[in-house]
């Protein structure tokens, strides 16, 4: 599609000027504002950040949530050829100097208050940066500093300019090429700096219609965005998407009021990743638990019969006529109003990806009647990658390659990737390039997996953590920590997992207890506990864990593979791994590297045979100040099984 | 931050005596409060704080003294001509209606003006219909200011302790009030709810420009955000001044930390 994002916009304008492009729920009624009149905000917010002197291929930050005056930000400072570099709302003031300070940053978008603070914290660091414009003015009416300006002014000098100007946004969206740069994202990397990766026009509209065509997405369908901005997921779905298909994006009221606003819109097309799923269903759970007895009883009941059937009729096989009466009468008392009270009871498409989903998550919605796919992508391909078919999703693959994809395994088994969604470069740093883009344009993705029988495309880990045991048993075998972290995840009482093996004897997990779960679980059982360290150091809580590692290692012994990395030893640490302590990384994942330094004493014990460790852990809360928790660990012993060895 | 222009004394507090049969609540109380500042009324339990409040609230009348609003002088006044007049209040035990949703309870607080008759509102005839919407659209205004969105519908009972202070602030901020009196708001919070309430507190008095008079147990919380501090021990007044001034007073910290004999 040899289009850009600014053109997009005016085509939308053009052809159905009165139709909604965007919703913002504001004072408990959804706003809706058309293309045209998005166009002429587009038009007066380009015309004064021209007037205020932002140039041509010149970088400007955005901050904040979904808002449409976000987006309308991020086309306005495209339309004038200069590229958007969206950042995380909830990242640290000092996460966000390098970015600027690698592209040069003089201009920045800030939602609200709290993002102003942040870049004004920054501000000594970032001498370049010149003029921070907010949004939503509550509470900076006594801010006085340099170049802080409100929005609203802004739009209001680009309306004056724009007035004496009337075709200086289409010339200046004339002169774009689609192969121009379009947006810029930072990557939170385990390691060192972020990177920047760098889009062009045609990468991202590329892989979004190649998406769209995929899943036959058009301009009636409905999204929610409440995921990052940042996160080039949520961009590809609600920004490039949206303008390539035309369709309405809904900005919920507030981060709190994300589940009521999802069941306001009814969205059509629905993207989450597997945690927002799971908690979904921890919340039906819990309120199932509280129910009354025949509501419980039809629940159960049916919900068997859901699983029995759903997933058959999902994927389009042959059902006998009882249990399809049986199914249908489900769907009447139960599958239906369950959809509706989730908010899913228009989801035509609805997909997961970002981490690995358990099977039971997974099946427990398609069964449901919902159309939950995975997807494979990354920031660097433009997201679409592999996708699964309609009929074809399963809870341990992540798709086929869709239109434009080659898909290649290298010898370390590593999936190389050829698309026309590839990033052009990382920014300012051709070694880190040259790194993951090759001569021959394929893309390493460092992902180790492989393609099984049906095509499908089947992830295992990452290349570089994918290890050997040493010594012991099982020397020689192959450990992916992210495989038995993940299968791990998969029961409802574990949250987080660190798994340690690689060139040891054996395998020992660090695991972080789901306190909404467990404490839960602790109050039906009449467990009493005086907080999280307190509840994950209960014997009880022990014991249910205990079951949970024994469940995954007679699962992991079947595997031909993965036998090897069964768990022999556990403990439950003391407090959740957190970002903000930089134990996550801002979209979640676990540093293991990391942990596993500031946390040496705790390997040296699971290693050293100890049965109980005492630790003292600094911890930084939300609002900066440090304070310390600390707990005697206990470490238990898990049983590990013989390996079943595939049939030769 | 921009300094805020305190105007003139808008109530004048004028040799309160306030007893219940023997026992004397207030004695011989008087001080002002200006327009635009926060003043906060500190002292030990018993001191009679609450009983100034209500005091100047309507809810007791003194045996002595004259408050005046606006140069207007009253020896006794009445709760439904104090709030007439612009004085809005949060209570120290909430008083919510604990099963009607967020959003009727605040609606409450537009009561005294909602112009349209009982039998047109309650057929929603025409005007009256107009007008409610006006009202709600306040309302959401003040919903949105408190960042209450997510329980708009939720019933008061259900909400946790910290958010059923808050809406009790709503309550009191959709009368419009010109002073607003506020009964140990942060009481029985943890630290953040503090935070968020003092929050809450500075941006009514800095964005509305309302005049806060406010009761409260947390020295931190007090020395931070008022302008002036006035303190009562035994009913009787000990101190009155900035938060600084006040530190150093000899007699408030004996009050507060008591006196070697």
């Amino acid at each position: 599609m040899q289009t850009t994002f600014p053109r997009l916009l005016i085509k939308h304008a053009t052809e159905r000027p009165q139709s909604p492009a965007l919703r913002e729920k504001e004072y408990g009624i959804w706003q809706a504002m058309d293309w045209a009149a998005l166009l002429t905000m587009v038009d007066h917010l380009a015309c004064g950040l021209h007037q205020a002197g932002l140039r041509r291929d010149e970088h400007m930050v955005v901050v904040g949530a979904n808002r449409p005056r976000l987006y309308a930000t991020m086309l306005a400072v495209q339309s004038l050829g200069a590229i958007p570099i969206p950042l995380y709302q909830d990242a640290a003031a000092a996460e966000c100097v390098f970015p600027i300070n690698n592209a040069s940053v003089r201009f920045a978008f800030a939602e609200d208050q709290e993002q102003v603070d942040k870049l004004l914290e920054i501000r000594p660091q970032c001498a370049q940066l010149e003029r921070i414009y907010f949004d939503d003015p509550r509470g900076l009416r006594n801010y006085d500093e340099p170049g802080l300006e409100s929005l609203d002014d802004l739009i209001a000098a680009g309306k004056i300019f724009s007035g004496l100007h009337t075709d200086f946004l289409r010339k200046e969206i004339d002169k774009a090429d689609c192969h121009d740069v379009a947006a810029m994202f930072f990557t939170s990397g385990t390691t060192g700096n972020p990177k920047g990766v760098v889009h062009t026009h045609n990468t991202l509209l590329n892989r979004a219609k190649a998406g769209a065509d995929f899943d036959k997405l058009s301009s009636s369908d409905e999204v929610l965005a409440y995921l990052p901005p940042a996160w080039i997921g949520q961009n590809i779905f609600s920004y490039a998407q949206w303008l390539a298909c035309g369709y309405v994006v809904n900005c919920p009221e507030s981060a709190a009021t994300v589940t009521i606003d999802l069941k306001e819109v009814g969205p059509t097309y629905y993207f989450a990743p597997p945690r927002v799923f799971e908690g979904l269903l921890t919340s039906v759970m819990i309120r199932m638990e509280d129910a009354g007895v025949i509501k419980r009883r039809m629940f159960q009941y049916f919900m068997d019969v859901a699983k029995r059937v759903g997933p058959a009729l999902m994927d389009g096989e042959s059902v006998s006529l009882g249990e399809r009466v049986l199914y249908a009468l489900g769907n009447v008392l139960v599958y239906g109003p369950l959809r509706n009270n989730l908010g899913f009871s228009r989801v035509r498409v609805a997909y997961t990806a970002g981490e690995a989903i358990g099977p039971d998550l997974f099946t427990f919605y398609r069964s449901i009647g919902i159309n939950l796919k995975q997807l494979y992508g990354s920031t660097e391909t433009a997201v679409f990658v592999c996708l699964q078919p309609d009929h074809q999703a399963r809870a341990d693959t992540v798709g086929i390659p869709i239109e434009g994809v080659e898909i290649k395994v290298a010898d370390n088994g590593e999936i190389l990737v050829k698309s026309p969604g590839l990033l052009k470069e990382y920014y300012k740093n051709p070694q880190a390039t040259a790194e993951v883009l090759t001569a021959d344009g394929w893309y390493h993705t460092s992902d180790a997996g492989f393609i099984d029988a049906h095509g499908h495309l089947k992830i295992i880990d990452r290349v570089k953590d994918v290890g050997r045991i040493k010594g012991g048993a099982n020397d020689g075998a192959m450990f992916a920590p992210k495989y038995v972290e993940n299968k791990l995840k998969f029961f409802p009482q574990i949250k987080e997992v660190v798994a340690y093996g690689d060139g040891r004897e054996k395998v020992c997990v660090m695991i972080n207890i789901d306190f909404d779960a467990v404490g839960n679980w602790a109050e039906r059982r009449n467990l009493p506990y005086a907080g999280y360290t307190d509840l994950a150091q209960k014997p009880e809580v022990y014991q249910l864990i205990k079951e949970c590692v024994e469940k995954v290692n007679a699962d992991l012994s079947v595997d031909a593979l993965l036998a090897g990395s069964q768990v022999s030893r556990f403990l439950v640490l003391h407090k959740e791994l957190d970002a903000d302590d930089g134990e996550l990384t801002r979209t979640n994942k676990v540093r293991r590297g990391f942990i596993a330094e500031k946390y040496d004493v705790l390997i040296d014990a699971l290693y050293g045979g100890l049965t109980s460790q005492f630790i003292q852990t600094q911890v930084k809360f939300e609002d900066g100040r440090t304070g310390s928790v600390s707990a005697t660990l206990k470490i238990e012993d898990t049983k590990t099984f013989t390996p079943v060895k595939a049939a030769a | 931050m921009a300094t805020k222009l305190i105007g003139d004394v808008i109530l004048d507090v004028k040799n309160i005596s306030l007893s219940f049969g023997g026992v004397k609540a207030l004695t011989d109380i008087s001080f002002n409060v200006r327009e635009h500042e926060v003043r906060a009324i500190i002292g030990p339990n018993g001191a009679g704080k609450s009983s100034m409040l209500n005091c100047i609230n309507g809810v007791y009348t003194p045996q002595q003294g004259s408050i005046s609003l606006r140069g207007q002088t009253f020896s006794h006044m009445d709760s439904h001509q104090v709030a007439t007049m612009g004085i809005g209040r949060t209570f120290q035990n909430l008083a919510l209606f604990k099963g009607m949703s967020v959003i009727d309870n605040i609606m409450t607080g537009r009561n005294l003006r909602i112009k349209s008759n009982l039998f047109l509102q309650a057929l929603r005839i025409g005007p009256a219909e107009r007008e409610e919407f006006r009202h709600r659209e306040f309302v959401e205004h003040i919903i949105d200011f408190l960042e209450i969105q997510a329980y708009r519908k939720t019933p008061v009972g259900q909400l946790p302790y910290g958010l059923q202070k808050r809406v009790d602030l709503g309550r009191a901020l959709a009368m419009e009030p010109q002073v607003l009196l506020l009964d140990e708001p942060m009481a029985g919070m943890n630290v953040e709810e503090k935070q968020d309430m003092c929050r809450f507190v500075l941006d009514v008095n800095q964005e509305f420009g309302t005049t806060v008079v406010l009761i409260e147990h947390d020295m931190g919380v007090v020395m931070d955000i008022s302008d002036r501090v006035v303190v009562l021990d035994y009913g009787k007044k000990i101190g009155d001044g900035t938060p600084d001034e006040v530190r150093n007073n000899e007699e408030v910290i004996s009050a507060y930390l008591g006196t070697s004999h």
